[in-house]
């Protein structure tokens, strides 16, 4: 029993420092590169805290930016349990908006529930596709599904400005190319008292229900098995292709239904602003969390964070919104780093007696 | 007149073939380099654009647009030591590391970048070797920039370095089979960090193609996943890096399409029409993939085909 304790305090120890070393020498590098640019470093993170969690009002801001990053990190982190790296989920969740803006469009004298069922069908549907194709692509033509999801990214984005500067296009909007605006029923309205919308609440309810499936389930326990080992999922008669192509779309039907709450919550429209990078931030949200759809809600929020500090950051310090991408690399770069110190040092015996939640993409 | 409408086109498409196709060269030839030796780097987007930048800031800062092209190779070959680096520690995912690069890659060049979007820097030059011709579009399509006839040279180059040398079969065997290898006392980490870097090298002078030649100046939408397509084209051109010589020609030429196109006014079609190089892509690879089966002149050691 004490020993059991023990191993679990080691456990627990390493779950929460690995990151912690990741974190801190991510914030040393991150100080180093402004420090160069001449802005002082302490200055800049107490920037940040200010404006991504110091008031009410700019954890608002947060938590509405890490709304779309939770569905958006379950687009990557579902394939991930079977192994599989995509880096679609962008043109999901951009399709699915612009799905989700025309189907308001052909509905509009629906009723707000139905309409906004039919739009996160529509959307859910698009983002299916967009995020499916890779997967039967892997499945039927052993296409890297990391490379082919990208691609089809660029496609989407290509079919996205093309249908919203033609056919989609609402004549009457003349500042920027956009859809016909969703009508008022079909909006997505905020949480009583805040200006937090209940996408937020979609995301939450996701990142759960995701969890409960991956691990409570049959079908998630497929999903990892396959993940471990492909042979032994083929032997215990796990169909491989069926189960890859349908997580590939169920992962784009999430993202698919985060533009549309993006859409339906914030613009009332479908244009370039939906393009804002979300689906790329997934992916990252993802790894940070080790595909974990339970630690993803969290990371989601600390990533909004920074996202909602960029631009007080740049107002206040003059640093250009750039500097956040390059903090996100930092951290990404010492995230995975960090990686390698699992199962090392202090932490080196107990790795064999407690299994957590291994990475599937990590290599030996 | 439908005769002479398609015969611009293709001269057109022809012209941008090797106007548009060195980044693709170079940064192919890079990863070829890279994923001979076991390792994939995906982040070659984020090291094209890194190269953009530092080519088109060292050409303003020295005054030389080759300087810039060096620098910006040694700005490629930075983050390509940081991934080779990463990559050798253990559990640590060499497509994960490449994301990263993305990221920091871009992120880099746009938050040093920002003071070059204004000034003109001296360009790369070009050779003109349509003097013979009469026709004032056939002239100005052989136009040929200086850094697309070194990409041959290198080519031409690394194909014999792979046949014919003893350090190409030193890095082919560590691709192929990294125990061999080791067995045979090489350093399996010293050898793909050799060959990241000098890869990266290439990726990032394929960079400064972007902001000093064509489309020729610095700005935050240079690259559209250039670098990104060209790690498809290596499994395309099968490791080859003569082959990559004329998958990156194509995939100039598909570029071209668009914008040719819209010069004869077909510009309704625009976006999906300059998409054609991901579909193209796409395609190349569902034809030359196999299920269950690794692609044909795969280095053993990759993971990615």
């Amino acid at each position: 029993m004490i020993l059991r304790l023990r191993t679990t305090a080691l456990a627990v120890a390493e779950l929460a420092l690995v990151p912690a070393c990741a974190a801190v020498a991510a914030a040393l590098i991150f100080g180093a590169v402004v420090a160069v640019l001449g802005v002082d470093p302490v200055q800049v993170y107490s920037m940040m805290w200010l404006g991504g969690f110091g008031t009410w009002f700019s954890w608002q801001n947060t938590l509405v930016r890490a709304a779309p990053l939770m569905l958006t990190a379950l687009c990557f982190a579902l394939p991930a349990q079977m192994g599989y790296a995509i880096i679609g989920g962008e043109g999901a969740f951009v399709l699915g908006g612009l799905a989700a803006a025309e189907a308001s469009h052909i509905f509009v004298a629906a009723p707000g529930p139905v309409m906004m069922a039919e739009m996160a069908i529509s959307g859910g549907i698009a983002g299916a596709i967009v995020v499916g194709l890779s997967g039967a692509l892997r499945v039927w033509r052993g296409v890297n599904e990391t490379i082919s999801s990208l691609l089809l990214t660029y496609l989407s984005i290509a079919i996205f400005n093309q249908l919203v500067e033609g056919p989609f296009r609402d004549p009457s909007d003349l500042n920027q190319a956009s859809t016909y605006p969703v009508p008022d029923q079909g909006l997505i309205g905020s949480i009583p008292g805040t200006s937090i919308h209940w996408g937020l609440g979609v995301g939450f309810v996701a990142c759960l229900v995701a969890s409960l499936v991956i691990y409570r389930t049959g079908l998630g326990f497929a999903m990892r098995v396959l993940g471990g080992n492909g042979r032994a999922a083929r032997m215990v008669g796990i169909s491989a292709a069926k189960l890859t192509i349908g997580v590939f779309c169920a992962g784009g039907a999430i993202a698919g239904i985060g533009g549309m709450i993006d859409v339906a919550a914030i613009d009332g429209k479908a244009n370039n602003s939906l393009i804002a990078g979300y689906g790329y931030t997934g992916i990252f949200v993802s790894f940070i969390a080790r595909h974990n759809p339970l630690i993803i809600i969290p990371v989601s929020v600390l990533l909004g964070g920074i996202g909602a500090s960029g631009g007080l950051v740049q107002r206040r310090l003059g640093l250009p919104y750039a500097s956040v991408l390059v903090l996100q690399g930092i951290i990404f770069l010492c995230v995975l780093v960090a990686e390698t110190l699992r199962g090392r040092g202090p932490f080196g015996r107990i790795g064999q007696q407690v299994v957590l939640a291994p990475d599937p993409l990590a290599s030996s | 007149m439908t005769g002479m409408v398609g015969g611009t086109v293709l001269l057109a498409v022809l012209s941008g073939a090797v106007r548009s196709s060195t980044p693709y060269l170079f940064v192919s030839l890079g990863e070829c380099l890279t994923e001979k030796s076991g390792r994939t780097n995906l982040g070659q987007e984020g090291i094209l654009v890194l190269g953009a930048m530092v080519g088109y800031a060292g050409s303003y800062e020295t005054g030389s647009a080759w300087a810039g092209v060096l620098l910006a190779g040694f700005a490629g070959s930075a983050l390509g030591a940081l991934h080779a680096l990463c990559c050798q520690l253990r559990r640590v995912n060499d497509v994960a590391v490449g994301i990263a690069l993305i990221l920091l890659g871009t992120g880099l060049a746009f938050l040093f970048g920002k003071p070059f979007i204004q000034p003109s820097a001296p360009m790369l030059s070009a050779l003109s070797l349509g003097w013979w011709a009469v026709d004032p579009s056939i002239r100005a399509a052989l136009r040929v920039n200086e850094l697309f006839l070194v990409g041959i040279g290198v080519a031409v180059a690394m194909h014999l370095f792979f046949l014919r040398t003893r350090w190409g079969l030193i890095v082919r065997t560590v691709g192929g089979n990294a125990e061999a290898a080791r067995a045979l006392g090489y350093s399996v980490n010293g050898v793909r960090l050799a060959a990241t870097t000098a890869g990266a090298f290439l990726s990032g002078m394929g960079g400064s193609f972007l902001s000093l030649f064509y489309p020729g100046s610095w700005t935050e939408s240079l690259s559209n996943g250039q670098g990104l397509i060209a790690v498809a084209l290596v499994i395309f051109a099968r490791w080859q890096p003569l082959r990559c010589l004329w998958a990156a020609l194509m995939f100039g030429g598909a570029e071209a399409i668009g914008p040719a196109l819209q010069a004869i006014g077909l510009s309704e079609v625009y976006y999906v029409v300059a998409a054609a190089p991901y579909v193209l892509t796409l395609i190349i690879m569902a034809i030359s993939c196999a299920p269950g089966r690794r692609a044909a002149g795969a280095p053993g050691e990759l993971k990615i085909a």
